[in-house]
């Protein structure tokens, strides 16, 4: 096959016409159409999608093809529709009889109706709207002739749950269209093995090939005239640096790690924009009409710089970016890659890219990720067996399409890469659950979602619950936000979201940032946060959930053995002081140690733990700590961790690690205790949802008020209680231990320390400690100090209200017994 | 047991951290909203399994109330059953529960909106029960005074530095007290819902419950 050129004539006439040769793994895609499974891995503007596109655009020119050819499926709506425009020049140009549309959360129901009827030649969609597709009883005739699907930035998908979906799906498609060929877009990853492992179809092999990495990007960090402050995430120091560089460039994409930080900046850079440059920011709690106006803004060239968070790390061509700058330490060299790959769209052209430290740690990891990032040490952690809460919402997704075979069904999910060493005994318990919630106690016999018909197949007992069903498809799990309005007499514009938690903590006349607007909390009415404008000096910051890297174990470790220089002469001036000033008031940490700081700050006792194991083992120790403080009479009330340190505050001072760290009363009733604790119940209510258990949406909207709604909390307290084998808490156990808790790594790092503590008391924040205060992910602990709290606060709020002692009240008889 | 003690119109009550009310010269306990079923009504309207636990556990919990406080009759003041015929499918084991917990108390159920009319378990049923200075019913009525009602499942927030606490909570001004919802499968409502503070006066308490139930100027 090599060396003979498959492209035909009208489209080698249409490339040399535009000045183009075809890249060598266009080439390759075309000749290698036939291959079941191919894997591409290739930088950003590569021509990756056309490369994936290619093989079908000619085997359609020949016209021969009635009804869906191929199944385009990206992570972000808004890239199918971006493909869509990008495909369609080819086609126009070469006048070739392709119908290309894209079918999202966003496209009319009148349009998706004419599509199930009369399909496309080529269908851009996502996951969730792919799995929605499939669960229409007539998918066999939508996907009949179905030849090819390509997945595109399938690095990202083969990271979540969104990506199992996908691939369960598929295996579905595959059932119905057994010749269907795949094809995987990948940006530059560590291991191009797991990704093919995760495309393929199973027992069948996935080919891998890889086009020209291109040259090297052109990083640094940038010179700031300021120093980084001790603490923050503002990174407003560096305001005048990055303005002259957005002066200086074309389009700048300035990247966030919260959209927290990138309401903060891009307020501050408006502050400073004396030239009235357009700067626009783009994250995902704004509203979707001002986000799309960015996007397009963006695309006509209009902008000179965009705010923005994760939101933008994905494929869409904008074009003319020539500058990416990193605000915040990257936390993973991967995705720092993938976003410097952002700039610069042009093949062979080296990216130009800047980091911004946000405070004096982060001068550190960002210099731990540059050299990183420089030696191609890209970093990554396999991922465990296909989550169940998933494949149950598979199971209910595949009963909406009629009855089914549990054995074709098993076989089916066998052949993802995730599920291939499902056991059978899993896979019938999940149907089970699906079937009658799978309790101990039968109580649902009557009221069986599915049934098991006389004939041997699966069906849904009643046919109106696929509607709901099919309402609650999908993995992304929103936190519960309430949108953000001005207040109009008739509902003013939409601004955004906020998370539920952060809008409980306002009262009226609270100022916060929103879309770079400080506003004015009014009031809260039916679920709609009401706003004004206010012109207040210091908003308080929402926050927002989003997306949080955790920084990889290997960056954390590089940072750790860059401390144990005597100086460090790469490093600002600023940030050599400072590490030196942390090495004379307290120490740094050192590999084999384990470094404790103890101090007051702010009417509360803090002791913050420098364990380096990484955010998720971090948070677990907090966990821990806060247990063993708990007992130890410290009363504890929240913790928050990063990937080098647990910072931890309570009421009463730590004196004595010893006890604390006693690797016998840490493992003394865990079990128990993990039960009990917020991250497992955050768990939980994550997989409850995608696996059908708590309903996002349900065809009434919400009413007034929230008195029907029950928290997901207690559902979980109560299967604690009465079914604490339930296959929903051991998929929350399993999630939690790899995910959010990480147990393995908290022990290993017990172990490698031993008894080597080094317990600092200090008068107050070390230089070390003071990032910690402005993290976001605070978990509360439920413990004595809450009620501690509760007390002195209602005596306050009583006093204050001059109700104290009114004739309502004659006394609280809080520690005596009634009987 | 950690109770909020206070006195309604001359009558002297404690509002447990359990969400139950007690009138000690009554030796009377009264709780709210109960819901008992509501997992298998649901269920029956195609919302997603749950774990079907909620009666169960909301027996034990009045169980040790009523142990607790020693009390000789018993309010349940409406919306006991998620719905009417929640009470005649119960499982067998709950209802002879159900009948133990009555042995030898008088006990009232109070009608509800989920719960009109006579169900299956003994004891009497009652649109409102008036014990002066006290009324006992289901939802509250405006202009009423010494009234005890439930049906809101009202809750409400404190915030202390940084964190935002929120529980069921009694509502309590002086003509009138709301119980928060006692059943296990139950949601509240917002003690700054117009609803509750077009009910309540200015001078209005919520009572918190938990390990120790706490008194706050209710949040409007």
């Amino acid at each position: 096959m090599k060396g003979m050129n498959p492209l035909p004539d009208p489209f080698s006439t249409w490339f040399s016409a535009r000045g183009w040769t075809i890249h060598p793994h266009q080439q390759e895609m075309l000749e290698q159409a036939d291959t079941p499974a191919l894997l591409l891995i290739a930088p950003t503007g590569g021509g990756k999608t056309l490369a994936g596109f290619l093989p079908s655009l000619v085997d359609l020119a020949g016209g021969a093809h009635a009804g869906l050819h191929t199944l385009y499926v990206s992570p972000l709506k808004a890239l199918a529709a971006d493909i869509k425009r990008n495909l369609r020049v080819p086609v126009e140009e070469l006048q070739l009889d392709i119908r290309i549309e894209d079918r999202t959360g966003d496209t009319p129901s009148g349009q998706k109706r004419r599509q199930r009827a009369d399909p496309p030649h080529i269908l851009l969609t996502t996951p969730e709207s792919l799995a929605l597709m499939t669960s229409y009883e007539d998918a066999p005739r939508l996907f009949a002739g179905l030849k090819r699907v390509v997945v595109d930035e399938i690095h990202a998908l083969s990271e979540s749950k969104r990506g199992d979906q996908l691939m369960l799906a598929l295996s579905r498609l595959q059932a119905l269209c057994p010749d269907l060929r795949r094809v995987g877009l990948s940006a530059t990853v560590e291991d191009p093995g797991a990704i093919a492992g995760f495309l393929a179809h199973h027992p069948d092999p996935c080919q891998i090939l890889h086009a020209d990495p291109g040259p090297d990007p052109d990083i640094s960090m940038l010179k700031a005239d300021a120093p980084p402050p001790w603490a923050g995430g503002g990174a407003a120091y560096a305001i005048p640096e990055v303005m002259a560089q957005i002066k200086a460039h074309r389009t700048t994409l300035i990247f966030h790690n919260t959209r927290a930080q990138a309401e903060i900046f891009f307020h501050n850079l408006w502050l400073a924009n004396e030239n009235a440059l357009p700067i626009g920011i783009h994250h995902g709690s704004l509203d979707r009409v001002q986000r799309s106006r960015v996007e397009g803004a963006m695309q006509r060239g209009e902008l000179r710089a965009i705010v923005c968070t994760g939101s933008l790390d994905l494929g869409i061509d904008w074009g003319d970016v020539d500058l990416v700058i990193q605000i915040g330490a990257p936390k993973n060299v991967k995705r720092l890659v993938q976003r410097i790959g952002r700039a610069n769209h042009r093949y062979n052209a080296p990216s130009k890219a800047l980091l911004v430290p946000a405070n004096r740690f982060e001068v550190v990891e960002c210099r731990a990720a540059l050299e990183a990032a420089l030696a191609h040490d890209l970093d990554g952690e396999p991922r465990g067996p296909g989550p169940l809460d998933v494949l149950c919402q598979h199971i209910l997704i595949r009963a909406c399409a009629g009855p089914f075979d549990a054995d074709a069904l098993y076989a089916e999910i066998r052949s993802c890469g995730a599920y291939t060493s499902l056991a059978r005994a899993e896979f019938d318990e999940c149907l089970s659950f699906c079937a009658t919630g799978g309790y101990a106690l039968r109580a649902y016999d009557r009221w069986q979602r599915l049934q098991h018909r006389k004939d041997g197949l699966w069906q849904l007992r009643d046919p109106r619950s696929a509607r709901l069903i099919r309402m609650n498809i999908g993995t992304i799990q929103d936190t519960d936000t309430l949108k953000v309005r001005l207040r109009r007499s008739r509902g003013g514009k939409p601004l955004g979201e906020i998370e539920e938690s952060f809008a409980a903590t306002l009262s009226p006349g609270d100022t916060f940032l929103i879309g770079g607007q400080i506003v004015r909390f009014e009031s809260l009415r039916e679920m709609v946060v009401e706003v004004s404008r206010d012109a207040a000096r210091t908003p308080r910051i929402a926050t927002f959930m989003g997306t949080k890297f955790a920084s990889s174990t290997q960056l954390s470790q590089r940072i750790l053995q860059s401390f144990q220089q005597n100086d460090w002469p790469e490093l600002p001036a600023h940030t050599r002081e400072w590490l030196h000033l942390q090495r004379s008031f307290s120490c740094l940490p050192e590999p084999g140690r384990l470094l404790i700081e103890s101090f007051p700050r702010d009417r509360r006792e803090h002791a913050c733990i420098y364990g380096f194991a990484g955010r998720n083992a971090q948070q677990t120790l907090g966990l821990l700590l806060s247990k063993r403080m708990e007992e130890l009479g410290l009363a504890p009330m929240g913790f928050v961790a990063t990937d080098y340190a647990t910072l931890i505050w309570g009421l009463e001072p730590l004196t004595d690690a010893a006890p604390l760290l006693d690797p016998a009363a840490l493992r003394d009733g865990l079990d128990a205790w993990f039960q009990g604790n917020a991250l497992m119940k955050r768990t939980f209510r994550a997989s409850a949802t995608i696996a059908g258990l708590i309903q996002r949406n349900a065809p009434q909207a919400r009413k007034s008020g929230r008195q029907a709604t029950m928290s997901s909390d207690i559902i979980y307290d109560t299967l604690v209680k009465y079914d604490p084998d339930h296959l929903l808490l051991r998929i929350t156990r399993a999630e939690a231990m790899r995910g959010l808790i990480d147990f393995g790594r908290v022990e290993e790092m017990l172990a490698l320390i031993g008894d080597r503590i080094d317990l600092n008391r200090l008068p107050h924040v070390s230089p070390l400690a003071a990032p910690l205060f402005l993290e976001a992910g605070r978990t509360p602990v439920e413990g004595v100090a809450q009620e501690r709290l509760l007390a002195a606060e209602a005596e306050k709020l009583l006093a204050e209200a001059g109700l104290a002692g009114s004739l309502l009240q004659s006394g609280c008889a809080e520690d005596r017994t009634t009987r | 047991m950690n109770a909020y003690e206070f006195t309604f119109l001359g009558v002297a009550l404690r509002a447990l951290g359990s969400g139950a009310l007690y009138w000690p010269d009554r030796a009377l306990l009264c709780v709210s909203d109960l819901h008992m079923g509501r997992s298998v009504r649901h269920a029956g309207r195609g919302a997603p399994r749950l774990p079907p636990y909620e009666t169960r556990d909301t027996l034990m919990r009045l169980e040790t109330d009523l142990a607790r406080t020693g009390a000789r009759m018993v309010i349940c003041l409406g919306d006991s059953f998620d719905d009417a015929t929640a009470a005649d499918t119960l499982r067998e084991d709950e209802a002879l529960w159900i009948a133990r917990l009555q042995a030898g108390r008088r006990w009232v159920w109070i009608e509800g909106n989920h719960d009109p009319g006579p169900m299956g378990p003994g004891g009497a049923h009652l649109a409102d029960l008036s014990l002066p200075p006290l009324i006992f019913r289901h939802i509250a009525r405006a202009g009423e005074k010494g009234e005890i009602s439930g049906h809101y499942h009202p809750k409400a927030t404190v915030r202390s530095r940084g964190h935002a606490i929120t529980r069921p909570a009694f509502l309590l001004d002086e003509n009138r007290l709301i119980l928060p919802a006692y059943g296990t499968y139950t949601g509240g409502l917002r003690s700054r819902d117009p609803a509750l503070t077009g009910l309540l006066g200015t001078q209005a308490l919520a009572i918190l419950t938990g390990p120790v139930p706490r008194a706050i100027p209710m949040p409007r």
